[in-house]
């Protein structure tokens, strides 16, 4: 390891110390009524993407460096597949609901005639 | 309370003659083969040799053989439902009452797809992949032997069924609300998922196994473009396995909450969703199509290669078009249930990306071809059942593009046009494609060849009983049958059916065969052996060492310049036949040491399994605490290796050599 670089036990520490933070703030944001409350689900879930993001980089050690790019490559490939599994489904699925809904109130023969 | 759960003698089913006696005969066949392990005082030498064993051509083999004993089990029930339907026209109720019928037709699915396509693959991955890497063994040994006895405990759970209780009744892949507690509430279903949540464990780990070990481990020289087109396809299949199985074991987890503990994820009351169980299923399901026919791809791939003479046609074009199959396989799992009420935006999406997927695949075939073009082709059994299977596949392949045109799709859906479908592209794709692997690798694995003459009949069957079987099913779907018809009354399907059957038949003489082979073969292995290590003039690496290779598989870390590196080094020797070799000197080498830790662990999966099939608590905890000490008593391990000393690599050099020569 180079002398320059910070040694393992302050990576793991500055993690901790980032972690505890953000941790902090969404139960602290989550409980409050200084903010508008259509905001705090967004910041919940900017929290909790920037939490990920904190242990891979100080617990998981990703780095831009070229040792890593396996690792990046399969993270990226993870979250392709994540983002296209969430995606499709909610898509999927609320396009069924829509589509099955029955109109409130008309008969099923309504339903039967298009 | 009681100790036992839902388990007592009614479990048992007495009164079912065909069940009782498919029952004895399995009891009959284990009892015969533990008796001759005996007899022959192999006992010690199976738990040091085979059970504990974290080699990874030893756990490949017995992948193979766990997937060569349930395709014996899969195809009886596949025999059983072609001659229930032969006979059930009309007046005849055949033989087979619906219940069993549909046990039947679920079991025939679960085990083909999960316990023998599924190890016959990763057997053979286990096998030839760290060779062709120029490597000593995966990336970690005893996870790898841990993925197999997981895999082996979901199919002993399975065929505990046939005995204990029942099998689902509710198809391979167990739809909601069907399969819920309030439809069924025998431990069918619960058979089906607690087989699938340890296998699927087991093949999950394999697959971080894998992709492991293709990433960090290769030999020197081999860069990504270096690798054999296997390896290719190895590593895209497991990629989709990492990605691919977390969703399944999900998904059967919130059913099995559904069914144990009351919840409501796909249940009809309490805003249960089930649509959601057949999204979440397919996102798994159809990544697992792709994860069984790319190792085939490969396999295809290594042996035109090889039998040609010729390097493989368009390297770079396969390897993009494997990899293209990889992300697109995750893009068109709605294809699976078009009818089942999306709007045509929806339907209109998957459709276009399933009959994208056409494209890279057919580049593949025109690889193929060309790289069979001006070669001299030998055709020996592994190229027969490969151009079996490129005009098999081909016609599969266009039967699925069809489907996946929504408004045909509309018509065929649950047709026996779709299991035509895709019994064309399993059988034709999967089945020849690891039969071709299995006959191309078996003189690697043991140290001789396989029969040629048994093997050429039983390709021969396979193919004309394929075409029998199937392809009055396409009719019979053109006519409007449904699939999974315990009874009919359109008499005009019979004749379809008849032949369908004749043809089954057929493809039984081809199993027959295959047991004919490898009993033939055995017997006659001193003719059939192959000192040499390269018996079919190979490319790739797993060829330049002994077959079998020994446990340290290359006694030197072979260097790679380039791709075919065993070719590249033929031909170098070739060239510099007349100077003296230089002598070199052996080194130790560090063998990772056997491990009892995947036999003891799967034993208390099983354990865990049948606890919570009949729910019995108690003993599902006992298994629980076993399986959690031997993993403890595993990580406090204090010797990982044995050392092989350099006069026992240097002796096995010489010996091998002196039988080359000889």
């Amino acid at each position: 390891m180079h002398a320059s670089a910070p040694s393992e036990l302050l990576v793991y520490t500055i993690g901790l110390f980032v972690a505890v933070l953000l941790t902090a703030t969404s139960f602290w944001a989550a409980n409050t009524t200084l903010l508008w409350p259509g905001g705090v689900f967004l910041g919940l879930a900017v929290l909790a993407i920037a939490q990920m993001g904190i242990h891979l980089v100080f617990f998981l050690h990703i780095t831009s460096g070229p040792e890593s790019t396996n690792n990046v490559l399969a993270l990226a490939f993870g979250v392709l597949i994540v983002i296209v599994v969430i995606a499709g489904t909610m898509w999927i699925v609320a396009d069924m609901n829509t589509n099955m809904m029955m109109p409130s109130g008309a008969p099923m023969s309504m339903r039967m005639q298009h | 309370m009681n100790l036992l759960g839902k388990l007592d003698w009614n479990a048992i089913p007495l009164h079912e003659p065909i069940i009782m006696g498919a029952t004895g005969f399995m009891v009959l066949v284990v009892v015969v083969v533990l008796g001759f392990i005996t007899a022959k005082g192999a006992w010690l030498y199976l738990w040091h040799e085979w059970l504990t064993s974290v080699d990874h051509k030893r756990i490949g083999a017995m992948y193979c053989i766990l997937a060569l004993v349930m395709m014996l089990r899969g195809f009886s029930d596949a025999i059983m439902i072609r001659s229930q339907q032969a006979l059930a026209a009309g007046g005849a109720q055949g033989y087979l009452p619906p219940e069993h019928f549909n046990q039947i037709f679920s079991a025939h699915g679960t085990i083909m797809i999960l316990f023998m396509a599924m190890p016959f693959v990763v057997g053979l991955m286990n096998f030839a992949v760290p060779l062709q890497l120029g490597v000593r063994d995966v990336a970690f040994p005893t996870l790898n032997s841990v993925s197999f006895w997981l895999t082996a405990s979901g199919a002993l759970l399975v065929n505990i069924s046939l005995a204990v209780g029942e099998f689902s009744k509710a198809t391979w892949w167990g739809y909601p609300p069907l399969s819920e507690m309030q439809y069924s509430p025998g431990v069918g279903v619960d058979y089906y998922l607690w087989s699938l949540q340890i296998s699927g464990i087991g093949t999950l780990l394999a697959g971080i196994n894998f992709v492991t070990t293709i990433l960090k481990l290769r030999a020197p020289g081999m860069s990504y473009m270096r690798m054999p087109v296997f390896c290719w396809t190895a590593l895209a299949a497991n990629l989709l396995i990492v990605a691919a199985f977390p969703v399944l074991t999900a998904t059967l987890a919130m059913l099995a909450l559904d069914r144990y503990l009351g919840f409501h994820f796909f249940s009809l009351e309490g805003q249960g969703n089930q649509m959601l169980y057949s999204n979440l299923f397919w996102v798994w399901g159809h990544p697992e199509v792709y994860i069984l026919i790319l190792p085939a791809f490969g396999v295809f791939s290594e042996v035109m290669a090889t039998f040609s003479g010729k390097p493989l046609f368009g390297y770079r074009s396969m390897v993009a078009a494997t990899m293209t199959i990889c992300i697109l396989s995750f893009l068109v799992w709605l294809h699976h249930f078009f009818t089942m009420g999306a709007s045509a935006n929806v339907n209109g999406f998957f459709g276009v990306m399933s009959m994208i997927i056409a494209l890279p695949t057919g580049a593949k075939v025109f690889n193929w071809l060309f790289t069979m073009y001006g070669g001299r082709v030998r055709f020996s059994v592994p190229v027969l059942w490969s151009i079996g299977f490129m005009v098999t596949f081909v016609i599969g392949g266009m039967t699925g593009v069809l489907l996946a045109v929504p408004p045909a799709d509309f018509q065929l859906h649950n047709s026996v046009f779709l299991v035509a479908h895709f019994h064309n592209v399993a059988i034709g794709g999967v089945v020849f494609g690891v039969m071709a692997g299995y006959n191309y690798w078996f003189p690697k694995a043991f140290g001789f060849k396989l029969d040629e003459r048994w093997g050429k009949a039983s390709f021969w069957c396979w193919l004309v009983g394929f075409y029998v079987a199937f392809m009055p099913l396409y009719v019979l779907g053109l006519m409007g049958m449904t699939r999974r018809m315990q009874h009919y009354d359109n008499l005009s399907w019979q004749p379809w059916l008849i032949a369908a059957a004749f043809g089954t038949a057929i493809i039984l003489v081809g199993v027959v065969c295959q047991v004919v082979q490898l009993v033939v073969s055995i017997r006659n292995r001193e003719e059939l052996r192959d000192v040499t290590g390269d018996p079919w003039n190979g490319r790739t690496l797993e060829w330049a060492t002994a077959s079998p290779p020994p446990a340290w598989n290359f006694a030197f870390q072979p260097k790679v310049a380039g791709l075919d590196a065993f070719w590249s080094s033929k031909s170098r020797a070739q060239a510099t036949k007349d100077e003296p070799t230089p002598t070199r000197k052996y080194e130790p080498v560090e063998m990772p040491k056997n491990s009892a830790t995947g036999f003891v662990t799967a034993f208390f999966a099983v354990v865990i399994g049948f606890a919570l099939i009949w729910h019995i608590w108690w003993l599902a905890i006992v298994g629980v605490f076993g399986a959690f000490m031997t993993l403890l008593a595993f990580s406090f391990r204090r010797h990982n290796e044995i050392e092989v000393p350099a006069e026992e690599v240097a002796r096995f050099v010489r010996s091998h050599q002196a039988g080359v020569a000889a």
